[in-house]
């Protein structure tokens, strides 16, 4: 088991060199730079920058070394000071600016993650033992509708009726009153009080697919001899349905977090933006947009690592429930 | 069908009568599909008495199982028992007809596991795999029983000690997948036995156990019957087992009762028609086949026509290899059929798969002599030369649906070989197409079709024709007849023996079942653990076995005749 | 019980049809008893024909401004024409708006004119449009009558451009991004995939990690950092090229597993070796053997991989990293509905939202269908 989990971290280095790689290469890749667009955005308010200015911009921020060079020196940083470089739009370090909001997309990230669980096992027990019946056409195509409203439209459309409906603006994780405040206990109660709208719009498409996944397990653990052996043996079908074909479904509902947790992320990105969550979100958009390229790539990278090692807690937590995978 | 009329409600013989444990009648169980309802089980009676076995006998689709799971009414859905009782005599005297209780109630599910318990033919997938075999176990003396956790455990260590699991405190512990096919039956049976039951249902227990291992079950079953006096109720398609253990038996077919008596009389007395059919196909392999006996006697002098020396083939890591065949040499004669026989992971498989070069053996010679006298060494020979190898050297495969490519017509299959091989095309292919399928006993207009629309044993026949197609010189068979009933099993070598006279064909002929090796096979090969360790005619191995593995396996298979059981007998090898 | 068990999943097909019926038809035997399947089919159909031809199904031309119709409400189509005198017959019509200004805040206030009819004609004449770039036509579903008088089936956008027919024409490119960037990544996956398959060993093992890899990111930062590399001013055809080469970029992984997995299932099937030992060469053991078995299962996770295509590029449309205007998508077009203040006065701008879930529902269930479907032999 030790073992196993250890070569699971020794897997994680790779990965997440060629993870920072990619976020770096991705960042470079827009034409011009930084202080193209710096010196565009200023030419839009009719101010000139000549071309030595430009250049001492570029020499100042690093812009004029190799790539590769650029890159060596960004990871450096990172790993070795925790310096994600400077910000160029914002002129403060970048680690500054993202902490706060990678915490609430973890917070948010994490509490919808538990919500599509808590949603969808249910539903999807029921689904399976209840084949074919009124409750499971319909389950089956409520969810067949989740899978098809992308997450922004869902918050789009919520955001029309609080408007519409009840007058109210939807959107951010806090009041106006605790935005700027310091942590505290009545914070945190605001944040979870904004919390909820976010959660249940990302949980829809999750849990849709989810609770097909947990209906598709069911139904072929419910077909298996040994739930057969379970009733021979004189057990309750409640009895029976908890402690066998459910737990064993439940292994390739884990195994789900792997790739349940990009597609959160990802999700959780454009609904941000649309709702203007103090997340990662609209800020990697606005950073991306203008060329701000160690803030972006900051984003970008842990996101990516965030989504690893989710992915590596599946794996663990996989093989701690199944013997099958511990005992290899 | 005249057998209908036959059909016996209860036994009809005098002999003295043990307790009734169990007493079916008229049980009727349907499943209904989409055109109507299929009545797997039909009106079936029976009395399952104390301390004796009664055995259910019958091919695939009679509803021998089903009828078996109506009893707990755990027939899976759609199936519902319509009519018939079924009523199970308590020890305190009261009754009780299970037909009538809800399949979900508290009342059935009493009875289930504590009074009447059930053991399945796969026991890999009859047991949870997450679960360790003391949590199983114990669940169901927790729940009968009303034990505490300590008095359960001791008590699961106690019955896996009765079963025979080495190291019982240890295996408490321990999950399924770590222990073999015979073990785990043996804690499905310890499983069985927690709350001593009156009455435990075996269904197929050791169809998915080798002989030896299956001997050993059996061995165990009758010992804790007689210790604990149950009935058993034992479903079985294996007419060996039948007459080993039975002391009275039902034989379906359809979902129908077709005969029901005690043993010595379904023997040696059948009465039924379908009976008759069943003992006489089971009494035919027993010995050699007609045309086999009525052949004049080789010719030996002749060079063989495959020559396999010192054969290896490895699998795994080069470190630690898995031998699958280990140092194999053999002969095989012209016009000769070679058996080889060995249980699963001899490695017989494996070898005959070497013949033609499916696997890339590690070492060895497999001289092939071809009809021009010219000698081709197998394992070394090029491409081309292989492909002309694999056009004398044909193979015939075990799973009759895997080996059919579902997706081509019959026409296409049988084809296939003749028209990659730019033997014939168009016109002359259909007719060389419908000549194959008139040889193998196929309707040459059925070539249109797709391998679906066949049964099991039509589609071996398929895969005769497509082996034949190239006039091939020797066949490699492997297990070719054990994916079908026994009814159908001398037919398809008959079948296969006649095409070897006419074609002058040599066979090499793996399998399991002893039966089958000895009606067909004039020299046998008997494999162990990727060895050979006995190799010689046909008669001298089954006859007199100079080894002390080809006499273990030989004692260890049930005879079909109740009046020579010599399971009791058996030697057993450790090797 | 095996005939049995393959015609479970046929319809109750006369037995000498079951015998030489084909893969295909099976499947489609199959196929057809999925209700929710066939319904799903003919959505699709319907929805990539207008997707070829959307000028026919347009009414006005969807680039036109109307300074007038801004925020024009949506107009009731009426099928059934009653005279004054009693008597009905099928004319489809609608009623006119007038347009008045609030004499306050100048907001422009639609009102239905009940007394005056304007009637459509089937396949009339209206404006020009190219069909597939090729050659004009100018015949349309419905015309009106009047051809002062336009149509507003859902309404008219901030800048008074019929929203339907906007519709009708951002299915094109929004319904062919999902096709031409699962083809992308089906030849991807399946090249990839294929050789994983069918080398094994190292190769697999590289290909295997980088599958991994790559599933085990989230998209959308991906895409948003590589659309974001787009320059601005490129070409529209070239824009489009490139977003669906992006999308393609991560997609291409699932469809490359699946491809293995059956790869490496139906190497070690019985009759692919028989097929071998028959002297059949590599290349026909795979396209005669191994591919017809596996291509009803590529066709189905095809058919399920297009609805995430789309909603991807509606999502980064939407957030104005993937196509711009003046190209229509319905992506595109759901940036008007970004604006709290413009949906709240013109709801109607959801519109587009709900093509996009007709769509994905309907390839959905259809891909479904066709998985249910895809293996007619193993019930």
């Amino acid at each position: 088991m030790l073992r196993f989990i250890l070569s699971r971290l020794v897997w994680m280095v790779p990965s997440l060199v060629v993870v920072s790689f990619l976020s770096f290469v991705l960042i470079q890749l827009p034409p011009g730079d930084y202080v193209t667009t710096y010196i565009a955005t200023l030419a839009a308010s009719n101010e000139v920058v000549d071309q030595n200015t430009a250049a001492e911009l570029r020499s100042r921020f690093g812009l004029d070394q190799p790539m590769i060079v650029q890159y060596a020196k960004w990871l450096g940083n990172i790993v070795t000071r925790g310096d994600f470089g400077l910000s160029f739009e914002w002129q403060q370090p970048v680690s500054d600016l993202i902490w706060e909001r990678m915490a609430l997309t973890l917070v948010l990230t994490f509490s919808t993650l538990l919500a599509t669980w808590g949603i969808a096992l249910p539903i999807g027990v029921f689904s399976a033992v209840k084949k074919y019946s009124i409750g499971d056409y319909l389950v089956t195509f409520l969810s067949f509708l989740g899978l098809a409203i992308p997450s922004f439209l869902l918050a789009l459309v919520l955001m029309y009726i609080a408007a519409v409906e009840f007058g109210q603006e939807v959107g951010g994780l806090f009041s106006e009153a605790y935005v700027q405040a310091p942590w505290s206990f009545y914070k945190v109660l605001d944040l979870l009080h904004h919390l909820w709208i976010p959660v249940i719009i990302l949980a829809v498409s999750g849990t849709a697919s989810l609770i097909r996944v947990m209906r598709a397990n069911m139904l072929d653990e419910l077909s298996k001899p040994y739930v057969t052996t379970a009733r021979a043996k004189g057990l309750s079908e409640f009895r029976l349905l908890v402690k066998y074909p459910m737990r064993l479904a439940l292994n390739p509902f884990i195994s789900t977090i792997a790739w349940l947790l990009p597609n959160l992320v990802s999700g959780s990105i454009i609904v941000a933006i649309v709702l203007s969550l103090p997340t990662a979100g609209p800020l990697l958009l606005q950073s991306l947009m203008s060329q701000d390229m160690y803030l972006a790539g900051a984003f970008v990278l842990l996101i990516c690592t965030l989504t690893l090692i989710g992915s590596l807690i599946s794996d663990i937590l996989l093989a701690l429930v199944d013997p099958r995978i511990r005992l290899e | 069908m005249s057998a209908l009329e036959t059909t016996t409600r209860t036994r009809d013989d005098g002999a003295a009568r043990s307790p009734v444990v169990l007493q079916v009648r008229d049980l009727t169980t349907h499943f209904p599909v989409r055109n109507g309802v299929v009545k797997a089980v039909d009106g079936v009676s029976f009395d399952v008495e104390r301390g004796r076995t009664l055995c259910v006998v019958g091919e695939s689709g009679s509803g021998k199982s089903v009828t078996a799971r109506s009893i707990l009414q755990i027939v899976d859905a759609p199936g519902r028992i319509v009519s018939g009782s079924m009523v199970l005599h308590r020890p305190d005297g009261s009754k009780v007809d299970l037909a009538k209780l809800n399949p979900r109630g508290r009342e059935i599910r009493a009875v289930r596991g504590a009074e009447i318990a059930m053991i399945f033919q796969e026991p890999m997938s009859s047991l949870s795999p997450v679960h360790t075999v003391g949590d199983q176990i114990m669940e169901a003396l927790r729940l009968h029983l009303d034990m505490s956790k300590a008095e359960a455990r001791a008590r699961c260590v106690e019955l896996l000690r009765q079963v025979e699991i080495p190291n019982p405190d240890k295996a408490v512990d321990r999950y399924t997948f770590e222990f073999s096919g015979g073990m785990r039956q043996r804690v499905m049976i310890a499983m069985s036995l927690a709350c001593n039951p009156s009455m435990l249902i075996a269904d197929e227990p050791t169809t998915a156990l080798d002989v030896t291992t299956q001997a050993e079950i059996l061995d165990l079953i009758r010992r804790l019957q007689q210790q604990h006096g149950m009935a058993v109720m034992f479903i079985t398609h294996d007419m060996g087992v039948v007459a080993e253990i039975a002391d009275d038996v039902i034989v379906m077919y359809h979902g129908k009762v077709m005969e029901y008596g005690p043993v010595d009389q379904i023997f040696h007395a059948p009465k039924n028609d379908y009976t008759k059919m069943l003992i006489g196909s089971v009494l035919k392999l027993e010995q050699k086949a007609e045309i086999r006996l009525k052949r004049p006697p080789r010719d030996n002098a002749a060079p063989p026509v495959l020559e396999v020396r010192n054969l290896e083939m490895h699998f795994g890591k080069p470190g630690a290899p898995l031998k699958a065949v280990d140092d194999v040499s053999l002969k095989v004669f012209p016009g000769e059929t070679l058996g080889i026989v060995g249980e699963s992971g001899s490695g017989k498989t494996t070898m005959g798969r070497c013949l033609l070069r499916v696997y890339d053996p590690n070492g060895g010679e497999i001289d092939y002599r071809r009809a021009d006298g010219e000698v081709v060494d197998i394992v070394k020979a090029d491409k081309a030369t292989l492909k002309q190898v694999r056009r004398e050297i044909r193979m015939i495969f075990q799973d009759p649906v895997g080996s059919l490519n579902p997706r081509m017509t019959v026409a296409q299959i049988v084809g296939e070989p003749l028209l990659v091989n730019g033997i014939a095309s168009g016109k002359e292919l259909d007719e060389r197409v419908a000549d194959l399928l008139k040889q193998v006993g196929l309707e040459p207009a059925w070539r249109e079709r797709y391998p679906h629309a066949f049964s099991g044993g039509q589609r071996q026949r398929i895969g005769i024709a497509r082996a034949i197609a190239l006039n091939p010189r020797v066949i490699v068979a492997d297990e070719a007849t054990s994916a079908l009933d026994v009814s159908l099993r001398s037919q398809m070598l008959d079948l296969m023996m006649n095409l070897q006279d006419k074609l002058g064909l040599s066979y090499v002929f793996i399998s399991h079942d002893i039966g089958v090796i000895r009606y067909m096979c004039d020299r046998v090969a008997v494999m162990y653990r990727g060895r050979v360790v006995e190799t010689g005619a046909t008669e001298q191995v089954c006859d007199a076995p100079a080894h002390a593995y080809t006499q273990a396996l030989l004692s260890a298979i049930p005879r079909p005749d109740p009046r020579a059981r010599t399971m009791h007998k058996r030697h057993r090898y450790a090797g | 019980m095996s005939e049995a068990a393959i015609a479970g999943g046929a319809v109750a097909a006369d037995p000498k049809r079951l015998a030489v019926a084909s893969q295909w038809q099976l499947m489609w035997w199959a196929f057809k008893r999925h209700r929710a399947a066939m319904i799903g089919l003919w959505i699709t159909v319907i929805l990539y024909v207008i997707a070829v031809v959307p000028g026919f199904f347009a009414v006005n031309d969807p680039a036109k401004q109307n300074a007038r119709a801004a925020y024009h409400p949506p107009q009731a189509l009426h099928l059934i024409d009653t005279a004054e005198d009693g008597s009905w017959s099928i004319r489809p019509y609608i009623h006119p708006y007038v347009l008045k200004r609030d004499p306050q805040t100048l907001a422009s206030i639609f009102t239905p004119d009940t007394t005056k009819k304007v009637y459509l004609k089937l396949f009339g004449q209206g404006f020009e449009y190219k069909v597939l770039g090729l050659f004009t036509a100018s015949t349309h579903l419905f015309a009106s009558e009047n051809p002062n008088q336009p149509l507003f089936f859902f309404g008219a956008d901030r800048l008074g451009r019929c929203v339907y027919s906007r519709i009708m024409e951002g299915a094109q490119i929004s319904l062919s991004v999902g096709l031409v960037g699962v083809l992308m990544s089906l030849s991807l996956g399946v090249l990839l995939g294929g050789i994983s398959g069918y080398y094994g060993g190292r190769v697999d093992f590289v290909i295997q990690r980088v599958i991994e890899f790559v599933l085990s990111l989230p998209t959308i930062p991906i895409w948003l950092a590589l659309a974001a590399a787009l320059p601005q001013d490129w070409p529209a055809v070239l824009n489009y090229f490139m977003i669906t080469v992006i999308l393609s970029l991560t997609g291409w992984a699932q469809l490359a597993r699946v491809v293995r997995g059956r790869f490496l299932s139906l190497r070690t099937e019985e009759f692919v070796t028989a097929a071998r030992l028959d002297g059949a060469s590599e290349g026909r053991i795979i396209f005669r053997h191994m591919l017809p078995s596996f291509a009803s299962h590529i066709i189905a996770s095809m058919t399920l991989a297009i609805p995430a295509m789309i909603l991807a590029e509606t999502s980064l449309s939407f957030l104005g990293l993937g196509l711009q205007p003046p190209t229509i998508s319905w992506g595109v077009l759901l940036r008007e509905a970004q604006n709290i203040r413009s949906i709240a006065t013109a709801p109607w701008l959801f519109a587009p939202g709900a093509a996009v879930v007709l769509a994905v529902i309907a390839l959905n269930f259809l891909g479904d269908g066709l998985r249910d479907a895809a293996d007619p032999y193993n019930k």
